[in-house]
């Protein structure tokens, strides 16, 4: 790695590190106004409902192993696990985390217990955070039968998938439930945008935290994001521009 | 005293211990090489880090199948809806593992005619899943992005599959097909790893500022 890309790397990471604790500090005052994202609405109601109703909600964290660079997605999901395991900590039934990599169980496993703890209850089944399967197929036949037999109104299927996502989504709606879906894999976000109900589209996954109200730093995170969307719009803009002009 | 407004003590150690870790590991993306040329501190560090976390990763598969056998084991117990599949599982299983301890070269084998099989299988099925998937994509949301969805599939489809007796169509085989792929996927596949780029780096970040706690302790 070159010098200059080192230095544009530290940059970036600097100046959204900067922005974010800023933010962060701003929001604290002031409640951020989003973007409607239907799937995100449809999720909170989901969730009250499965409250309502004594059912459970099964969020699937898919592969993307802790060590790898596809594990943010898996860690996006984390987040949105331990805040759903907060709201639905007054109902009957604790959610159920699905994944295909081990690390992602015992951090599933963990969040749940630590939701639990937060709200003073001490019953906190380690069966609710499992590993269905080491390969992508071994991995969508557990989760099958997670969503089929576990009394489940509501499924989250947030990390890295590949194709397999397809027989996941095809068995929720076998069962008639609710499924909201997005992954950070692009042939995953094809498949899912064909077959799920609600899916979530590019970056929206990285959304969900803000949307479920999980903290200021989420929502700073989020206004992190758009701001540098818009500084890298410009800069391809400019680019081009300058390509045109010959200079570049 | 409310317990939930105190982290306990193995919360703030983790806490300061894995935004310490991924500081270093940070810094040693950054900071590869010292004015000599020779490998920075950071950089070792950053190795040494990655190293112990391989294997780590390594003990969790144990914990992960010991994790599967107690949900299947449990599930049988209890004789659960399905729990006849968590036996075939469970003596699948052992004698995987025991296959694995007493004849090492046979696991190739196994590999080849049962695993391979069965998820060349899942597969294929997969082809039916996505047709029928399509198919119902109108009926659960009709609007102008399904439409564009499934007319550039069935594009793509006629253009890459030669027909019988006809072959490659014309227009579509030669430069339609090649445009949507090349250019404007190409573009809409750039832009969205652009996006999930961006929300990977913030929530690092949030990481790192301990906002998201995966690896425990109490909020």
């Amino acid at each position: 790695m070159s010098i200059g890309l080192e230095l544009a790397g530290f940059g970036l990471v600097f100046l959204s590190a900067a922005m974010m604790l800023g933010l962060s500090f701003l929001r604290r005052k002031s409640r951020p106004v989003f973007r409607d994202i239907p799937a995100f609405t449809r999720l909170r109601q989901a969730v009250g409902l499965a409250v309502e109703d004594g059912s459970r909600l099964h969020l699937s964290l898919g592969r993307g192993a802790l060590i790898t660079p596809q594990s943010a997605s898996a860690l996006a999901g984390l987040a949105l696990l331990r805040r759903l395991a907060e709201l639905t900590s007054a109902g009957d039934q604790p959610p159920i985390a699905t994944s295909g990599d081990a690390t992602l169980t015992i951090l599933s496993q963990d969040a749940l217990q630590a939701a639990a703890k937060y709200f003073d209850q001490n019953v906190s089944d380690p069966m609710t955070g499992r590993l269905t399967g080491l390969t992508p197929f071994s991995y969508a036949a557990g989760a099958i039968a997670a969503i089929r037999d576990e009394k489940v109104s509501a499924n989250i299927l947030m990390g890295n998938f590949g194709v397999e996502v397809a027989l996941m989504t095809d068995a929720v709606e076998r069962e008639n439930s609710f499924v909201l879906a997005g992954s950070d894999n692009l042939t995953a976000q094809a498949v899912i945008y064909a077959s799920a109900q609600e899916p979530l589209i590019g970056e929206e996954i990285f959304a969900a935290g803000a949307y479920v109200n999980s903290g200021s730093m989420h929502s700073a995170s989020l206004t992190v994001q758009d701001i540098l969307r818009w500084l890298i719009i410009a800069a391809i803009l400019v680019g081009a521009l300058l390509t045109l002009a010959g200079v570049l | 005293m409310n317990p939930r407004r105190f982290p306990s003590l193995i919360a703030i150690v983790s806490t300061a211990i894995a935004i310490a870790s991924g500081v270093l590991v940070l810094a040693g993306y950054f900071y590869v090489q010292n004015g000599n040329g020779q490998a920075s501190l950071f950089m070792n560090i950053r190795l040494t880090l990655l190293d112990w976390a391989v294997i780590l990763a390594g003990f969790a598969v144990f914990i992960g199948i010991y994790n599967l056998f107690q949900v299947h084991f449990k599930k049988i117990k209890k004789t659960q809806l399905g729990s006849l599949y968590s036996l075939l599982l469970l003596i699948s299983l052992a004698v995987t593992f025991l296959l694995g301890l007493v004849k090492p070269s046979l696991m190739g084998f196994v590999f080849t005619t049962v695993q391979l099989p069965v998820e060349a299988s899942l597969m294929a099925l997969l082809a039916v899943t996505l047709t029928y998937a399509s198919i119902r994509l109108l009926r659960r949301r009709l609007n102008l992005l399904s439409v564009i969805f499934l007319v550039t599939a069935l594009l793509i489809l006629l253009g890459t599959a030669p027909l019988p007796f006809l072959g490659n169509i014309p227009v579509l085989s030669d430069w339609m097909r090649p445009f949507i792929a090349q250019v404007m996927a190409v573009a809409g596949a750039r832009g969205i790893l652009l996006g999930v780029a961006l929300g990977t780096l913030t929530t690092g970040l949030r990481i790192l500022f301990g906002a998201d706690r995966p690896y425990g302790g109490n909020k």
